[in-house]
């Protein structure tokens, strides 16, 4: 990758409130790289909708720097930040259409902001359209469009400016599961046929895990874990990422509450070999599989297992199939209670 | 009863009456509108916050609106004699029923632009839009159908008060019920009046609401 086009060092944010300044964020650092999709993950108030305003400026930091594309923001007038902003498209959960324009005219609107003349801007507005796959819509005011549609009017609207960066709010949030797999191959699309860089905000794993290369994990008000979304998702580390990352097992409820319960990981070499099948033809052991999950990750397939093995009274059996499994490289974890660390 | 003199009578106080709403709602429009304005984009939660400025203003027009329209017909009297040279008549009913509507068209498009959604007024940030693009662009545009509905109430409550500078000798229609109708006991003259103010009330809500209507697009 190539050098970071958003650099945030020491980024603090307070509110005013009637017992003292409320802490927002604490001592944010990211870099985030030309190019890349780039996740920040976090539970409701953990402060993501707050950190993605202060990369443009919609919130000003309580303390430290917003480098963007070289430039301090901090040290900006506001002329100089409103010509900064062209360059960052944002989108939106609610999407924030202009509910008295159509679709193109929506989509005319930032470039009408940027002094674009008019043809122009039709011009590229018809494209943008045509990009999104919304060429038929041009003339539909958002109240006739659907959710998806309007969020892809969102999108074009975004890009009308040609920005370097689109700020992602819980874009996904609003919409049902279908759609949300559309929007994101869109934005994936967008991101290596514009080269534009996208930062994603998000509370759920599944949509880091469909399009990210990189995540943040952002857990009361603090950065807990930066990383590789293949390194986070077979290691999490941080107690949070643990709980953002099997959270979608946490789900099925089922009551893993009982000894000698295992939790496999398997990274993206082994996840295609019969792994169980042969450990218990080697191990002579039968194994009840409780749990298991494979996702594909960044074009490389993850799967986790949690498999029970029943002991036999000298230990022997649990020890063999431990031994086997190191031997294969897996990653083996003891789950205890398992209500709470399911998977 | 209805002899010719009467007829032009009544038709000259419908004129008389249109002109004085006509020219009252333009006028405290012209005034409301940016005190509106000023109000919303001032408030703690605006596009630019002055707590102070927002306080004082905010003041200035609840003054205004609370006084009585009768009493302040009478109040502004001299500053109306200074203004349009004469203190009755038509003429003169039009300057306090200005400084009555302005401040209650300011607070009418004040709670219009509150129904915008602060999340568009973001969006519109996000791409660098200034204040006054965010005014002209967003918050004007994307309110007008609620602002038309507001005119038409403004519209019909200015109706309202012009008929009551009847008092005074304001002119039109009011003009007419109170000096034939009320104090020459010709109640007739007075019923005509009145179901006249109401048709042209009625007239004006039907097309007011129906422009209002076609002009809002979120109704698919």
């Amino acid at each position: 990758m190539s050098q970071p086009i958003i650099k945030i060092e020491h980024l603090y944010k307070d509110y005013p409130s009637k017992n003292g300044p409320m802490n927002a964020l604490s001592d944010i650092n990211l870099e985030i790289n030309s190019g890349e999709i780039f996740g920040i993950i976090g539970l409701s108030g953990a402060g993501k909708s707050t950190l993605v305003r202060c990369i443009n400026f919609l919130e000003k930091p309580t303390g430290g720097t917003v480098i963007f594309d070289g430039q301090d923001l901090g040290k900006m007038s506001n002329k100089e930040l409103c010509k900064a902003r062209q360059s960052m498209g944002m989108i939106f959960q609610q999407f924030n259409l202009l509910m008295q324009r159509t679709a193109l005219q929506n989509i005319c609107f930032p470039m009408e902001i940027a002094g674009i003349n008019k043809e122009q801007a039709k011009k590229r507005a018809l494209e943008l359209l045509e990009l999104v796959d919304m060429s038929d819509k041009a003339d539909s005011y958002p109240a006739q469009l659907s959710g998806g549609q309007k969020q892809r009017v969102a999108i074009a609207r975004a890009l009308a400016t040609n920005p370097k960066v689109l700020l992602c709010d819980e874009a996904t949030s609003a919409l049902d599961p279908k759609t949300t797999r559309a929007i994101l191959s869109l934005l994936k699309d967008i991101s290596s046929r514009l080269n534009i860089t996208v930062v994603i905000i998000t509370h759920e794993m599944s949509v880091i895990e469909e399009i990210c290369q990189r995540v943040a994990i952002i857990d009361n008000h603090v950065i807990a874990e930066t990383g590789k979304v293949s390194d986070i998702f077979s290691s999490p580390k941080h107690p949070a990422t643990k709980r953002l990352v099997y959270s979608d097992e946490q789900k099925s409820n089922i009551d893993f509450a009982q000894a000698s319960c295992y939790r496999l990981t398997f990274d993206g070499t082994s996840s295609f070999e019969p792994i169980i099948s042969n450990m218990v033809m080697e191990c002579k052991t039968p194994v009840n599989i409780l749990a298991a999950d494979t996702r594909n990750i960044d074009g490389e397939a993850f799967g986790r297992m949690v498999i029970q093995i029943p002991d036999s009274p000298n230990g022997i059996n649990r020890s063999r199939v431990l031994a086997y499994l190191a031997e294969k490289n897996i990653h083996v974890e003891e789950v205890d209670s398992c209500l709470t660390q399911p998977l | 009863m209805l002899d010719a003199a009467t007829v032009s009578m009544i038709l000259g106080g419908i004129r008389d009456s249109f002109y004085m709403l006509i020219f009252s709602t333009v006028i405290s429009y012209v005034i409301g509108l940016p005190l509106g304005v000023a109000l919303i984009v001032t408030d703690k939660d605006g596009i630019h916050p002055l707590p102070l400025f927002n306080a004082i203003l905010g003041f200035v027009i609840n003054l205004l609106r609370s006084v009585p329209f009768l009493i302040l017909l009478f109040l502004v009297m001299p500053f109306t004699q200074f203004v349009v040279g004469t203190s009755f008549g038509v003429k003169a009913t039009i300057v306090p029923l200005i400084i009555s509507a302005a401040p209650y068209i300011a607070r009418l498009v004040e709670s219009s632009f509150k129904e915008i959604d602060r999340g568009v007024i973001e969006a519109a940030q996000s791409m660098g839009a200034s204040s006054w693009q965010i005014i002209t662009k967003v918050i004007l545009p994307e309110s007008k159908p609620s602002l038309i509905v507001g005119s038409v109430i403004a519209a019909t409550t200015i109706l309202g008060y012009s008929a009551m500078a009847g008092v005074v000798g304001g002119g039109g229609l009011g003009d007419i019920a109170i000096r034939y109708g009320y104090y020459r006991y010709q109640e007739d003259l007075m019923y005509i009046c009145v179901i006249l103010l109401l048709i042209i009330v009625q007239i004006i809500q039907e097309v007011g609401m129906r422009i209002a209507t076609k002009s809002d697009k979120r109704i698919s």
